[in-house]
């Protein structure tokens, strides 16, 4: 949840006020008819994989091609972690249970608990979002694949009987429009454009096609892919999908390298107030 | 990218009535330009509304024809309607 210090005094900015809170006039409470288990389950999938990709898309940070796609990554990476904030908020209200136990006295917040005293057999993300970066062509297929999928996952939700869930569909989808929009011109561009930059696009999907199964799209999500391929003149690859087994918290070893550096400034201070 | 061509960015505030020049980035081309734009100019709730446009192609005045250009307009003071009442309630004027 935005907190008030955020949002309340707007004076001291030269424009841009009117910053909205997403769950305001919002029923928090989880309907009687929902299994809060499952309910958290579902939360921690889609909050892992915004968190976890959120990490990925960091790591660009003062290292990518140019200062303007610097700051376009991670303002996607920071879309990303404001999803993930509000979705493991509620699987912690929908089942504390799932909420690492913290020292007595602790002031961290249940979604920093989720976040940073998980270990990666606790982490529901898909395995696509842990991979390492590789390459700038490999980072916008990437958010291209998962963007797609993403984007239809939380236009389906807008409907859910979880009220909160809804509304958190209802701000991210604007957001995942825009990263797709970005991803698929990048991925576009790139195909299009050198000899080089193709050959590197066309590795990167051969390598990242492999874990478009475990996403588990429905067949409307790939007729909006297959139009970015078709305008990119590149047709979808021949491999063998990968066994992606990310939602069933099994994981590579790239997720356990990512958590040591993501969790070790708050494990090792696990009081600390931030 | 050195190699990419430089945009200048216009960007029309929430409140703004006119797009006012708020600074220049590099993009290869003039979606992407639009696209950084956003990412770069408006990231802080800023705008509603962005143009940009290749710094090539803007037409601008020097400043060696400053004088010839401006200085003579500096003193027509007729020229200005400040002879006139306007009423309180008309804003923007």
């Amino acid at each position: 949840m935005i907190s008030d210090d955020l949002l309340g005094s707007e004076a001291h900015w030269a424009f841009g006020t009117d910053f909205e809170d997403p769950l305001a006039g919002v029923d928090t409470t989880v309907p009687d008819d929902i299994d809060p288990a499952a309910l958290a389950r579902y939360c921690l999938m889609l909050g892992d994989d915004a968190l976890v990709l959120s990490q990925r898309l960091s790591e660009w940070c003062s290292r990518a091609p140019d200062l303007e796609e610097d700051i376009a990554l991670a303002n996607i990476a920071l879309d990303l972690l404001g999803e993930a904030r509000l979705l493991l908020a509620r699987a912690a209200v929908a089942d504390p249970s799932v909420v690492p136990s913290l020292p007595d006295g602790s002031p961290v917040p249940a979604e920093d608990a989720l976040a940073f005293f998980r270990s990666p057999a606790e982490f529901r993300n898909v395995t696509m979002t842990e991979l390492p970066n590789g390459d700038f062509a490999e980072t916008i297929t990437r958010l291209l694949l998962f963007s797609v999928w993403r984007l239809a996952e939380f236009e389906s939700l807008l409907t859910h009987p979880d009220a909160v869930l809804a509304a958190v569909a209802a701000k991210g989808r604007k957001e995942l429009a825009y990263h797709r929009d970005f991803a698929a011109r990048w991925f576009v561009t790139l195909a299009r454009g050198t000899a080089e930059s193709r050959r590197r696009v066309l590795t990167a999907l051969a390598g990242l096609w492999a874990f478009w199964p475990e996403l588990d799209a429905p067949a409307d999500v790939e007729v909006v892919l297959d139009q970015v391929f078709a305008a990119a003149d590149v047709s979808r690859p021949e491999v063998t999908p990968a066994r992606g087994l990310g939602r069933e918290c099994v994981h590579t070893e790239a997720l356990t390298d990512l958590l040591a550096e993501m969790q070790s400034v708050a494990r090792a201070h696990p009081r600390g107030l931030w | 990218m050195s190699e990419w061509p430089l945009y200048e960015v216009f960007v029309r505030g929430k409140r703004g009535l006119n797009h006012v020049h708020v600074g220049s980035l590099h993009a290869p081309d003039d979606k992407l330009a639009l696209m950084h734009a956003r990412d770069v100019y408006t990231r802080r709730n800023e705008g509603v509304s962005i143009w940009v446009v290749r710094a090539s192609d803007i037409t601008a005045s020097s400043p060696d024809e400053k004088d010839p250009m401006f200085a003579p307009s500096g003193d027509k003071v007729y020229r200005h309607p400040t002879f006139y009442d306007i009423p309180a309630h008309v804003p923007h004027l």
